[in-house]
C-alpha cells in the first residue's frame, strides 16, 4: 500500500511498513547515518539519522520509524542539524587527533561526517579515554581509543559471521567492545576474516600491516623478494586509481610490481590450477571407496580456523591440500629456489591478498618446511595500492607485462578462485575430465554462479550425480555442520567462504568499494573465463611441467609434502 | 502448622470468605477472621518488624534480644515477624499485645530497651516515653497515656491503601493477608468477569502507570490484549533503582501478597500465563518474602494451572535483577530477562506488540499492579473518588535526605507537595529547609515557594515537575546544589548502559563540566573562568541536545536537573564558577584551609606536603596558610596530628 | 570449583538463554566471582559465545570477576548517603586499605564494593561488612571499625 507523507514541505510517495529513512533515500533525501547496516534490523544506537516528525515530542531516527499516514518531516531543520552536529561534536570531543596518521584518513565515515556538518573546531573537549592497542593478531588491530561504539562490528561478527568474538563490554561510558574475558584478539575466536575491519567506519579496527617489512626486505639487498598475488586482486584495484571498477589490470600490476622492485612475479592463480590437481586427485581416491565424503574447501583461512574452533568434528573432512598461496609459496622454495639456485633463505616470499585471514594463514606452523615458512608475509589489497602510491607509479601510464616462469602461465578455473562457487567450479572442470576423459559439454557452470547463502548443488558428470554444496558467506554454517555431521547431507564437495561473495569481497579489499563494484569484481573474473584459452586447470602446460619436473603426479609422496597439511582442534575462549 | 492444617484453613477461606464481600461476612466467619487478624489472642504477641532498612537499624539484634527474654523467663508468647509502618527513622519497631490490651507499637527499640518494655507491658504497664502509638480496636482496653496511631499526624494524614497492610501483618503468612480481604478480589476477578471486562473496568478506574510517563493502564492492557498470538507476558517492574528511594521494598518486604494478587489479576486482564517480578538482587530480604509469597499462593491454589478452578493458568517467576539503573526502562528489563545486556531497544515496535521474546508484553510498575485488587474489590466509582480530575488514586513517596523523619508515605492525588515536607518533619534544628528534589537522578528540585503545587500527573508537568516513582529528597542549606547535581550526573554516566551517543558521551561530558567547576585549577589566570563559564553554557545545549535525541528515558530526562537547577539555582553555579566558593562546604576542593593558632604546635608536617607551598611560618611556632595560593586539596588536613588545621 | 558449577548447571538443565542471569547468580553466590572457568562452562551449557556472557556479566553491577575479600565491604551510595558523606567514607577506606572500588586487596583480606542504594537511607552513610550493616557512619566511627577490622 502506498501513501504521501510530507517532507521538507514536499510531499513524497512511501510504501507502507516502510521506515522513514528508505522513504527518503528512494526519494533522494539524504540523511546521514552511522550504525545503520544493509539487510539488519535497526538498532537506533547513533541517532545521526534523527528527523523532526510533527507532533512528536522528541527527534525521532529514521533509520527505526516506520512511515504514518500524514506525516510531516523537516530532515535539517535548525534543530536536527544542531542535534547531529553536536551528537558528532561528543563523538569528537574525546577522539584521538591523529587523523593524518590514522589508517583510514580520507576514508573515514567520522570525517566525513565532520566535514558535511561543517564541525571546524573542538567545541566540546573531553577527557581522552585510555585504551592498549591490541597489536596481538597477525591480521587485525583494535584501537578502541577510536571506537564510536556503533556496533557495527559486534552485529557482522555475531549476524552474520557466526562467530560472535565480539561483544561490548562494560557498561556506560566505559563500555568498549571487546572479546571474552577482555583478552587480546589472537586469544580469542575470531577467524581474522576481517569482515569488521570492512564494516568499521573509523580506524579502531584495521589490517596488520606488514608495508614495513615489506619495505626494508626490498631494501636489502641479501634478499630476492618474490612476490604472487591473489586472483581477485586484479580485479580489486582499478577504482582505486580511476580505472573502471572491477577491470582486470593484471599486465599492469605485473609491471608495476617489477618497477617497485620484486624480482619475480607470479600468479597465485598458477597455484590454484595446482590446487585443483590435488584436490582432484583426492576426490578420486575417495571416489573409488565411495566413503570419506564430503570432502569441504580448506583455501578459505577464515572458514579453516572456523572449523578448528567450533567443528572439530568435521576437520577430517577438510581437504588435505593447502591453499593456492600456501602451495605457491611452498613450491617457490622447495622447487624454484634450487632451480634458480638460491638459498631458500634467501628468498623473502611476499603475498598480496584480498584477505587478513592470510596474513594468518601464512604464519600457522602447519605452514613451514624446516622452519623455513612457505610465505613469509602477506599484504592486502589495500596495502599494495599504497605501495603503488608510494613509489609513485604512473598506473596510467604503464605498459602491461607477463608475470615471470615457470609459473608464468595460468588456466581462468584457477582465476575463477576469486569469488564464491569458482572453486566447485574449477574442480568440476578437471573432475569431469578425469572420470569422463572428455571435456565438459559447456565448461559454464551457471549453477555454481552467484549462489547466495548456502545450497546444495546437483552435477551431471558421466551419468552419475556429483553433489556439490555451496556456501557463500558464514551465515547459517552451523547449519550445514550439523547436517554433514548427522549425514542428512550427503554432498561430495562442500565449498566455503567465510566472506559473502568470497575473495572479491574479503577483508583486505579498498575501504570505499561498495556492492556494485564487488559485482563489477564477480562479473570482470568471468569475463576473463569466457576470454581465455585455456579453462581448465589439467590444460596448464606449466601445470604438467611441474609435475613431470618436480612433483611427479598429483597425490605423490612429493606432493603431499609440499602441497598438503592436516588441520586439528584449537583451543581459544569460544 | 503441618500441611493438613494448612489445607483446612485454605478450605475454610475458599468456601466461606473468597466467595463473600469483605464488608459483609457471616457472623461465625467474621469471629474466625479476628483470630486471623490477630484481633482476639490467648497470649501475648510480639511482633517485630523486619524490613531491609529495619535490619539496617539493628531489628536482628532486637530480635535476638527478645527471644533470649522469652527463653530466660520461660514465657508463651508468640513472636510474629512484620514488616515496615514506613516509619523509617524510629526503627526498630516493635509491637506488643497482650490479650484484652490494644496492641502497642515502640520506636527506636535497642536490645537493652526489650527488658524494660517487656516487664513494663506483659505486666500491664506501658513504658510511654519509649511508645510510638497503640492501635484501635473496639474490644481492646486502651492503654493510658499513650496516643492511638490513627491520631498521630502521621497516619492521619495519609490515605493508606496500598500500604494499609504494611507493618501491621505478617509478609510470610498468607492467611493474615487473606483475612484482610486478601485474593477477594482475584477471586471476583475469576468468577465474574472476562479479560475484557477487567480492562474496562481498570480504565474507567482511571488508573494511570505509576512509573513515571503516567500512562492510562487499561488501555495498555487492552493494546496486549488485542494482540492475536499463543503467549503473552506480564511484567511486574519493581526494580526500585532510583536511589535514595525504598518505598517499593517496603511494600514488597511488608505486604507481598498484595503485589501477587495484583499480578494475577493483570495477568489475567491480558491473558498472560507467564508472569514475571523483576526486582533487586542486592535486596535479598525482598526476594526471599515474594518468593515464599509466591509459594504460599501456589500452594493455596492461586497460582498454577487452572486456578480457582476458572480454566485459567498463571504463573509468576521472581527475576533477581542483577543491578542497572537503566532496567527500569521497559525494554531493557525485558532484554534483561531474555538474558542480555539490558540495553534498550527502539520503539515502536512497542512491548505490548513484540515484547519478551518477541511475544506482546506490558510493563507495569509495581505500584500500579499494588492498586489492581483494591480497585478491584472496592469498585471504580470507590477508586475514582480518590484523587484529582485527571490522577485517580492514592501515590506513595519515600522522603530522605535531610529530613528529619526518613519515611514512606501513601496520600491521595491532589494533595500538595508541602505536605510532603510536613511528614519529613523539616530539617535539622539550625538549618534551613532549601529545595525538595522529587525524582531522583532524572528528577526535578522545587523551591519552598513552589510547594503549592498539587501531587497530580499534569498538575507537576506544568509546573516542571514530574511524578517519578516517588523518591523525594529534603534539601537544607548544606546540601550543596552543584554538587548534588553532580552525583546525579556522575551516576547516570555509570548507568548510562552506553548505546547511545547522546546519552554515553554527553552525560559524561556534562559530568566533566560539572566537575572542572567545583574545582580549583592548580594555575589560576583569567581565561580559565571563562573557560569554565563557557562549560556552563555547553551544559545547556548539551543537555537539550540529550533530551531531544536520547533512545530512552534514562537519557532523554538525564538532564533534568542541570536544566532545572541552573534556572533556580544559577547564582549557586556562578559562585563556584567566579568566586570559586561552595557555601555548604561540600565541594571538597573549593575549600580553603585554615590553621588554628592555638591548636598548632609548627611541626612543619602541613608546609612540607603542601603541594603549592600554601603554608608558610617558622618551625615551632604556629603557621598559616595563604588563601590564594590554597587550592583546598585538604592533604594538610590529614597529615595534621593536633587537628589544628580546619576550612571554611 | 568446577564440580560445584557442574552440580549447579545440572539443576538448569534444558535451560536457555534467558536464563543466563540466573545460572551467573547462582554461580557467584556459591563460589563467590565470576571465574573464567565458569564462563567457559556456562558457555558449554547454553551453547553460547563466551563473549556474550561475558558482555552481559560485565553490564551489571552484580557481577565480580575476582573473588571477594575475608572481609567484603560494601558503601553505600544513594542520595542520602551521598548527601551525609558517603563519598569522604569511600574515600578513607580506599585510602586506608589502599584498595579502589571494586578491588580486592592483595593479600586477599579486604575488597570494596561501592553499591547504588541499600535502602536504608534513615541510617545514612551505611556501610555492610560482609553482610553485618553500620548505619549513621561518622569520621570516627568508621577509623574505629577499621581499626577493629584491621586490628592495628
Amino acid at each position: 500500500m502506498q501513501f504521501n507523507i510530507e517532507v521538507n514541505n514536499r510531499i513524497i510517495e512511501v510504501r507502507k511498513g516502510e521506515t522513514i529513512l528508505s522513504a527518503l533515500f528512494r526519494n533522494g533525501i539524504k540523511v546521514p547515518t552511522l550504525c545503520n547496516m544493509k539487510d539488519l534490523s535497526p538498532t537506533g544506537a547513533c541517532r545521526i539519522c534523527v528527523v523532526e516528525v510533527e507532533g512528536k515530542e522528541n527527534l525521532v531516527t529514521s533509520c527505526s520509524y516506520p512511515v504514518e499516514e500524514s506525516m510531516k518531516i523537516k530532515t535539517h531543520s535548525p534543530r536536527v542539524v544542531k542535534a547531529r552536529k553536536t551528537l558528532v561534536e561528543l563523538l569528537l570531543s574525546n577522539h584521538p587527533d591523529d587523523c593524518l596518521y590514522c589508517e583510514r584518513n580520507g576514508c573515514c565515515e567520522l570525517q566525513d561526517l565532520a566535514i558535511d556538518l561543517n564541525i571546524r573546531e573542538r567545541r566540546i573537549s573531553g577527557k581522552k579515554s585510555r585504551h592498549k592497542l591490541d597489536l596481538s593478531s597477525p591480521s587485525i588491530v583494535r584501537d578502541p581509543a577510536k571506537c564510536i561504539l556503533c556496533g557495527r562490528c559486534v552485529r557482522v561478527c555475531d549476524e552474520i559471521q557466526s562467530v560472535s568474538t565480539l561483544d561490548f563490554l562494560n557498561r556506560g561510558n566505559k563500555t568498549i567492545i571487546g572479546t571474552a574475558m577482555a583478552r587480546d584478539l589472537n586469544f580469542s575466536s575470531c577467524i581474522n576474516c576481517g569482515r569488521c575491519v570492512m564494516v568499521c567506519p573509523t580506524g579502531a579496527l584495521h589490517e596488520h600491516s606488514y608495508l614495513d617489512e615489506v619495505l626494508d626486505s626490498l631494501n636489502n639487498s641479501s634478499l630476492q623478494v618474490v612476490v604472487q598475488y591473489g586472483p581477485a586482486v586484479t580485479v580489486s584495484l582499478a577504482e582505486e586509481f580511476g580505472i573502471k571498477s572491477g577491470k582486470d589490470i593484471t599486465g599492469v600490476i605485473n609491471a608495476a610490481l617489477r618497477k617497485i622492485g620484486f624480482t619475480h612475479i607470479f600468479d597465485t592463480a598458477f597455484a590454484a590450477d595446482l590446487a585443483v590437481m590435488e584436490t582432484v586427485e583426492v576426490i578420486m581416491q575417495k571416489l573409488e571407496t565411495g566413503e570419506g565424503f564430503p570432502i569441504i574447501s580448506s583455501c578459505c583461512p577464515a572458514w579453516v580456523k572456523y572449523a578448528e574452533q567450533f567443528y572439530p568434528e568435521v576437520l577430517s573432512y577438510l581437504s588435505t591440500c593447502k591453499s593456492p598461496q600456501q602451495m605457491l609459496g611452498s613450491i617457490i622454495k622447495s622447487y624454484y629456489a634450487p632451480q634458480q639456485n638460491i638459498n631458500p633463505n634467501a628468498i623473502y616470499s611476499v603475498a598480496i591478498m584480498p584477505c587478513l585471514a592470510k596474513k594468518f594463514e601464512a604464519q600457522r606452523e602447519e605452514m613451514t618446511h624446516k622452519a623455513i615458512s612457505d610465505v613469509d608475509v602477506v599484504i592486502t589489497t589495500r596495502e599494495l595500492s599504497r605501495l603503488i602510491k608510494m613509489y609513485g607509479i604512473d598506473i596510467h601510464n604503464i605498459e602491461p607485462q607477463t608475470s615471470d616462469t615457470p609459473f608464468g602461465a595460468r588456466s581462468s578455473a584457477g582465476k575463477l578462485f576469486g569469488t564464491s562457487g569458482g572453486t566447485a567450479e574449477a574442480i568440476l572442470r578437471t573432475l569431469h575430465h578425469r572420470i569422463t576423459g572428455k571435456e565438459l559439454n559447456s565448461l559454464k557452470l551457471q549453477d555454481l554462479r552467484s549462489v547466495s547463502g548456502i545450497k546444495e548443488i546437483p552435477i551431471k558428470i558421466g551419468g552419475k550425480v556429483f553433489k556439490v554444496v555451496l556456501a557463500n558467506g558464514l551465515t547459517g554454517i552451523e547449519k550445514l555442520m550439523e547436517g554433514i555431521q548427522n549425514k542428512s547431507i550427503d554432498a561430495h564437495f562442500v565449498e566455503i567462504m567465510a566472506c559473502p561473495g568470497g575473495c572479491v569481497n574479503g577483508g583486505g579489499q579498498p575501504f570505499k568499494s561498495g556492492e556494485k563494484d564487488i559485482r563489477a569484481r564477480i562479473r570482470s573474473l568471468y569475463e576473463v573465463d569466457e576470454v581465455d584459452n585455456i579453462k581448465a586447470s589439467h590444460k596448464n602446460p606449466l601445470i604438467n611441467e611441474l609435475y613431470e619436473n618436480f612433483l611427479e603426479k598429483p597425490g605423490s609422496d612429493k606432493a603431499k609434502q609440499q602441497l598438503h597439511t592436516c588441520y586439528t582442534k584449537r583451543d581459544v575462549l569460544l | 502448622m503441618d500441611n493438613q492444617d494448612n489445607s483446612n484453613i485454605i478450605k475454610f477461606f475458599l468456601e466461606n470468605v473468597l466467595i463473600n464481600d469483605p464488608s459483609s461476612y457471616p457472623k461465625n466467619v467474621e469471629d474466625r477472621l479476628e483470630v486471623f487478624r490477630r484481633n482476639r489472642i490467648s497470649k501475648p504477641i510480639i511482633y517485630i518488624g523486619i524490613t531491609s532498612s529495619s535490619v539496617c537499624a539493628g531489628a536482628l539484634k532486637v530480635k535476638g534480644a527478645i527471644e533470649e527474654y522469652i527463653s530466660e523467663n520461660h514465657l508463651d508468647l508468640e513472636v510474629v515477624t512484620i514488616g515496615g509502618l514506613g516509619l523509617c527513622s524510629n526503627e526498630p519497631l516493635i509491637d506488643v499485645h497482650i490479650p484484652g490490651k490494644n496492641r502497642v507499637v515502640f520506636r527506636k527499640v535497642s536490645p537493652n530497651d526489650i527488658q524494660p518494655i517487656l516487664d513494663g507491658v506483659l505486666n500491664q504497664y506501658v513504658p510511654a516515653e519509649m511508645a510510638l502509638g497503640q492501635y484501635r480496636h473496639k474490644f481492646h482496653e486502651p492503654w493510658q497515656d499513650v496516643p492511638f496511631l490513627d491520631e498521630l499526624p502521621f497516619f492521619k494524614e495519609q490515605n493508606r491503601v496500598i500500604l494499609s497492610n504494611c507493618g501491621v501483618i505478617d509478609p510470610n503468612n498468607i492467611f493474615d493477608y487473606m483475612a484482610r480481604g486478601g485474593y477477594s478480589a482475584l477471586a471476583k476477578t475469576i468468577r465474574n468477569h472476562t479479560y475484557d471486562e477487567i480492562c474496562t473496568l481498570v480504565e474507567q478506574s482511571g488508573l494511570r502507570g505509576r512509573g513515571g510517563g503516567g500512562y492510562p493502564t487499561g488501555t495498555k492492557w487492552r493494546k496486549a490484549l488485542q494482540v492475536s498470538t499463543d503467549q503473552r507476558y506480564m511484567i511486574c517492574n519493581a526494580d526500585e533503582s532510583d536511589p535514595g528511594a525504598f518505598v517499593y521494598r517496603l511494600l514488597m518486604e511488608s505486604d507481598p501478597h498484595r503485589i501477587i494478587e495484583g499480578l494475577i489479576i493483570s495477568s489475567y486482564a491480558i491473558g498472560a500465563s507467564k508472569a514475571f517480578i523483576y526486582t533487586r538482587n542486592s535486596n535479598s530480604l525482598t526476594v526471599e518474602r515474594l518468593e515464599q509469597a509466591i509459594s504460599t499462593a501456589y500452594d493455596a491454589g492461586f497460582l498454577g494451572h487452572n486456578i480457582l478452578e476458572s480454566g485459567f493458568n498463571i504463573d509468576i517467576v521472581v527475576r533477581k535483577g542483577p543491578g542497572a539503573y537503566v532496567c527500569g526502562e521497559e525494554t531493557a528489563l525485558i532484554r534483561s530477562i531474555e538474558g542480555k545486556r539490558g540495553m534498550p531497544t527502539v520503539k515502536p515496535p512497542y512491548p505490548t506488540e513484540q515484547g519478551l521474546f518477541g511475544k506482546p508484553t506490558v510493563v507495569n510498575n509495581i505500584e500500579t499492579i499494588a492498586n489492581i485488587s483494591s480497585i478491584i474489590l472496592n469498585g471504580v466509582q470507590w477508586y475514582s473518588s480518590i484523587g484529582t480530575e485527571t490522577s485517580k488514586g492514592t501515590k506513595i513517596f519515600s522522603i530522605s535526605g535531610k529530613a528529619q523523619n526518613i519515611c514512606a508515605v501513601e496520600v491521595s492525588m491532589g494533595t500538595p507537595l508541602s505536605k510532603i515536607v510536613e511528614f519529613g518533619g523539616g530539617v535539622d534544628i539550625g538549618r534551613k529547609f532549601k529545595a525538595l528534589h522529587i525524582g531522583g537522578p532524572s528528577g526535578f528540585t522545587a523551591l519552598p515557594n513552589e510547594l503549592d503545587v498539587l501531587i497530580d500527573f499534569d498538575k507537576l508537568k506544568e509546573a516542571g515537575l514530574v511524578i517519578g516513582s516517588g523518591g523525594i529528597q529534603v534539601l537544607d542549606d548544606s546540601v550543596c546544589i552543584v554538587d548534588m547535581v553532580k552525583y546525579f550526573m556522575y551516576f547516570i554516566q555509570k548507568e548510562s548502559c552506553g548505546k547511545c551517543i547522546p546519552c554515553r558521551e554527553g552525560s559524561r561530558r556534562m559530568l566533566e563540566i560539572l566537575q572542572n567547576i567545583s574545582k580549583r585549577p592548580l594555575n589560576e589566570n583569567g581565561h580559565n573562568t571563562l573557560e569554565r563559564f563557557k562549560g556552563v553554557i555547553h551544559l545547556e545545549s548539551l543537555a537539550e541536545v540529550m533530551r531531544d535525541t536520547s533512545l530512552c528515558g534514562l537519557g532523554q530526562t538525564a538532564p533534568n536537573p542541570v536544566l532545572r537547577t541552573l534556572k533556580l539555582f544559577r547564582d549557586e553555579y556562578e559562585e563556584h564558577i567566579f568566586d570559586r566558593k561552595c557555601q555548604a562546604g561540600v565541594c571538597r576542593d573549593l575549600r580553603t584551609f585554615y590553621i588554628d593558632i592555638e591548636k598548632c604546635t609548627g611541626c612543619t608536617a602541613c608546609a612540607k606536603k603542601c603541594p603549592t607551598n600554601a603554608i608558610i611560618g617558622t618551625p615551632r611556632s604556629p603557621y598559616f596558610v595563604v588563601e590564594d595560593k590554597c587550592i583546598g586539596c585538604g592533604i594538610c588536613e590529614e597529615v595534621c596530628k593536633f587537628s589544628a588545621v580546619y576550612f571554611k | 570449583m568446577e564440580n560445584r558449577i557442574e552440580i549447579l548447571l545440572d539443576k538448569y538443565s534444558h535451560s536457555r538463554r534467558d536464563s543466563l542471569i540466573p545460572i551467573l547468580q547462582d554461580i557467584q553466590e556459591e563460589v563467590g566471582y565470576l571465574s573464567e572457568e565458569a564462563i567457559i562452562l556456562v558457555g558449554k551449557h547454553l551453547e553460547m559465545p563466551t563473549s556474550k556472557i561475558y558482555g552481559l556479566a560485565t553490564f551489571y553491577n552484580q557481577f565480580r570477576f575476582e573473588p571477594k575479600g575475608t572481609f567484603h565491604i560494601q558503601v553505600c551510595h544513594g542520595t542520602a548517603c551521598h548527601m551525609l558523606g558517603a563519598v569522604s567514607i569511600i574515600d578513607f577506606i580506599e585510602k586506608r586499605l589502599k584498595i579502589k572500588a571494586g578491588q580486592t586487596s592483595r593479600n586477599g583480606k579486604y575488597s570494596l564494593e561501592v553499591v547504588p542504594c541499600i535502602g536504608a537511607c534513615s541510617q545514612s552513610p551505611v556501610i555492610s561488612i560482609n553482610g553485618e550493616y553500620h548505619s549513621k557512619l561518622t569520621a570516627e566511627r568508621i577509623k574505629q571499625i577499621l581499626i577493629d577490622l584491621i586490628g592495628e
